[in-house]
């Protein structure tokens, strides 16, 4: 510490203290690493390894969780099924939706659309294009199956169709003997257009095809069905026994899970416990679960390889220092101050340090791309992972250089010329 | 402003010696009285009540078997310890009361060391170690190596300057070494054992290189045990013991008679 009565000598004698600018620090640094690279490249490799974990654990869990994201997209967002488990009385027939349950889940804000909708297989219904028991048609088990299904069912489905229309609220109410053919049933059944006015016949009885449907966006495993309106099939084939009836629901955005909460009501305030009701996964609660699984166990992982890291780059600049003490003789007589020779050996190892963060970011940036693609994946690098992960390196390489440094600013001029 | 430093303005206006230090007639070492003893246990003392000077433009050589103090009396004499007694001026400057911040910044600025492990950096050319000189003298890279480059001509390797010195011999390397304590252009170098790593006919070429320097005004002190290099100063002082002799005294014993004391006339 230098008494005021020093400092003014000092001025008077005009001794400026000797100092070394940031660029050449840096040089000096850059030189340091480089001058032995094939060291330098195994002193960073622990930094490498915990940076590129680091990255790679965090980048992948982005990008798987954007996968489930995707999976929960907005279609099973906004879809809800009601189930109707009856009274839990084997084979009682009664269905536990009141006939209209459309117009009741319909009018609860946030649905678009939604309906009933029950497979008729105990029927054995047999498809034919003509009224001939024996024409040549499709039965049971040939893949065509006869579904009842409300007009709000086929609405919540969100068919696209390629000729005609869906039936209504009022063919549901007359009971109108009409069919809606999906393209697999169409195809089986040879009908493709409407202008004849077509009919299926179901176990020998008609049913007027009045649209056939392209595609729908929900449930495009009813592809190869026919159906027919509810109220149609319990006059023709009763109520639903063996698989019961179900109910899906159209709703809008971010209103499906209080649906799931409201619809048990809004369909049978008297018994809401009829219904079992099958509200979209949460999204977010999926991804977190698989996230923390990962995250925890890989960061883990990450953290004693930067551990690793930073014991790797404090030995080997330990070692640097004793094999360049006469350097540090040589940069004490140059005029270099103790904190100018541990300021480089700081900047020597903050340097590998960035270095191995710099590659260990690249290798964890190329690990998450080539999982992505290889998986057809969207890679998902979040920028708060990629930015900083390379300073994360630098800061290992600063505090596994601490100790180093401050031995070779302890190193006596006189001593290290010595050697 | 103090007397020193306006002296060496004038001086420099005047006109500087043709190395382009300032010629003033202070000596460039004072010992007076200059003394180290190691705090024991047991106390150990290096140097004992050393008294010389070196005036500006002499050629010195420090003789004396191992062991006797020499590498003492280069610490000394090069700011890399302090004397536990007595007053040591450089330059005119009182180094007894300066902080190690300024010690440094005077060691680097007005001292230059030739030693005899040369301390050239491996990776580094030769360029590049002679530049390495004024590194903590915030001078620009640019005129760092223009500076390395012109003293490296200086030493007579113009033509190697970017040999790594793996690739020099020994007398070459030495000569990057002379350069790079040239480039400050030091009031004072400080040489030990600069042939020690030589063979003789090296040798010979080194110590010629020193000569020239000398004449040419340089104030050099060799630290050596070689009888043939010390042959080359204008004046040997030996070392024994601790204790400092003129085996050429020069008569002007005029502060302490009785001591064994050297001193240029």
């Amino acid at each position: 510490m230098p008494t005021p009565d020093s400092r003014r000598g000092r001025r008077a004698r005009g001794i400026e203290p000797s100092g070394i600018r940031r660029r050449d620090l840096a040089a000096e640094a850059l030189a340091g690493v480089l001058q032995r690279p094939a060291r330098s490249v195994l002193t960073m490799l622990g930094t490498v390894l915990g940076i590129g974990a680091f990255v790679a654990v965090l980048g992948l869990t982005a990008t798987a969780g954007g996968q489930i994201d995707k999976r929960f997209d907005e279609l099973s967002a906004t879809q809800v099924t009601v189930a109707d488990v009856g009274t839990g009385v084997p084979d009682d027939p009664t269905l536990s939706f009141p006939a209209d349950a459309d117009q009741r889940i319909g009018a609860l804000n946030g649905v678009v659309a939604g309906g009933v909708f029950w497979p008729i297989d105990q029927a054995r219904p047999r498809f034919a294009a003509t009224p001939d028991a024996d024409a040549p048609g499709a039965g049971y088990g040939d893949g065509i199956r006869l579904y009842a299904a409300s007009p709000g069912a086929l609405a919540a489905m969100e068919p696209t169709l390629r000729t005609g229309r869906t039936y209504d609220r009022f063919a549901e109410s007359r009971r109108e003997r009409v069919a809606v053919l999906g393209p697999g049933a169409a195809r089986k059944l040879g009908i493709t257009r409407l202008d004849g006015n077509p009919a299926v016949f179901v176990n020998g009885s008609p049913y007027t095809v009045v649209g056939i449907i392209a595609d729908t966006r929900r449930m495009p495993e009813l592809l190869s069905s026919v159906f027919i309106p509810a109220a149609t099939a319990v006059q023709g084939f009763g109520e639903p026994v063996g698989p019961r009836a179900s109910m899906i629901v159209h709703t809008r955005i971010g209103a499906a899970r209080l649906i799931a909460r409201q619809a048990p009501v809004a369909l049978r305030p008297d018994g809401p416990q009829l219904f079992s009701v099958t509200p979209p996964p949460d999204p977010r609660d999926l991804r977190e679960d698989v996230g923390r699984a990962l995250d925890s166990l890989f960061l883990l992982l990450a953290s004693v390889s930067l551990v690793i890291g930073a014991v790797g780059i404090a030995n080997t600049t330990l070692v640097a220092v004793l094999e360049r003490t006469p350097e540090i003789g040589l940069r004490r007589t140059l005029g270099a101050r103790p904190r100018h020779i541990a300021l480089q050996f700081l900047a020597e190892s903050t340097a590998l340090g960035t270095l191995g963060g710099l590659i260990g970011t690249s290798c964890g940036v190329a690990v998450v791309l080539a999982t992505a693609v290889g998986n057809d994946w969207t890679a998902i690098l979040e920028p708060w992972v990629v930015v900083p992960a390379p300073l994360i390196g630098s800061a290992v390489g600063l505090v596994a250089g601490l100790y180093p440094a401050l031995r070779a600013a302890r190193i006596e001029p006189a001593d290290a010329l010595r050697r | 402003m103090s007397l020193l430093r306006r002296r060496n303005r004038q001086a420099r206006s005047a006109g500087d010696d043709a190395l382009g230090r300032p010629m003033t007639d202070t000596p460039v070492i004072r010992f007076d009285g200059v003394g180290l003893t190691y705090p024991g246990p047991p106390p150990v003392t290096a140097l004992r009540d050393c008294r010389m000077t070196v005036e500006r433009g002499e050629f010195v050589a420090v003789v004396g078997p191992s062991g006797s103090g020499k590498s003492t009396f280069l610490n000394l004499a090069g700011l890399l310890d302090r004397p536990t007694t007595g007053t040591y001026e450089l330059d005119g400057i009182d180094v007894r009361s300066l902080s190690e911040t300024e010690r440094t910044a005077l060691r680097g600025r007005r001292l230059g060391f030739v030693f005899q492990a040369f301390h050239l950096l491996p990776y580094r050319t030769a360029l590049e170690n002679v530049a390495l000189a004024q590194l903590y003298s915030r001078v620009s890279a640019a005129d760092r190596r223009k500076a390395a480059a012109e003293a490296l001509r200086r030493v007579g390797l113009g033509h190697r300057m970017h040999a790594l010195p793996t690739t020099l011999s020994g007398g070459e390397r030495q000569r990057v070494a002379i350069a790079r304590a040239l480039v400050n252009r030091p009031s004072l170098l400080l040489c030990d054992e600069p042939t020690g790593s030589l063979d003789t006919s090296t040798a010979g070429t080194v110590m010629d290189l020193l000569a020239e320097l000398n004449s040419a005004g340089l104030t050099i002190v060799v630290i050596t045990h070689d009888l043939h290099v010390a042959g080359r100063a204008d004046r040997i002082l030996a070392i024994r013991d601790g204790r400092l002799s003129a085996d050429r005294p020069s008569g002007q014993a005029a502060s302490a008679p009785q001591e064994p004391h050297a001193h240029a006339g």
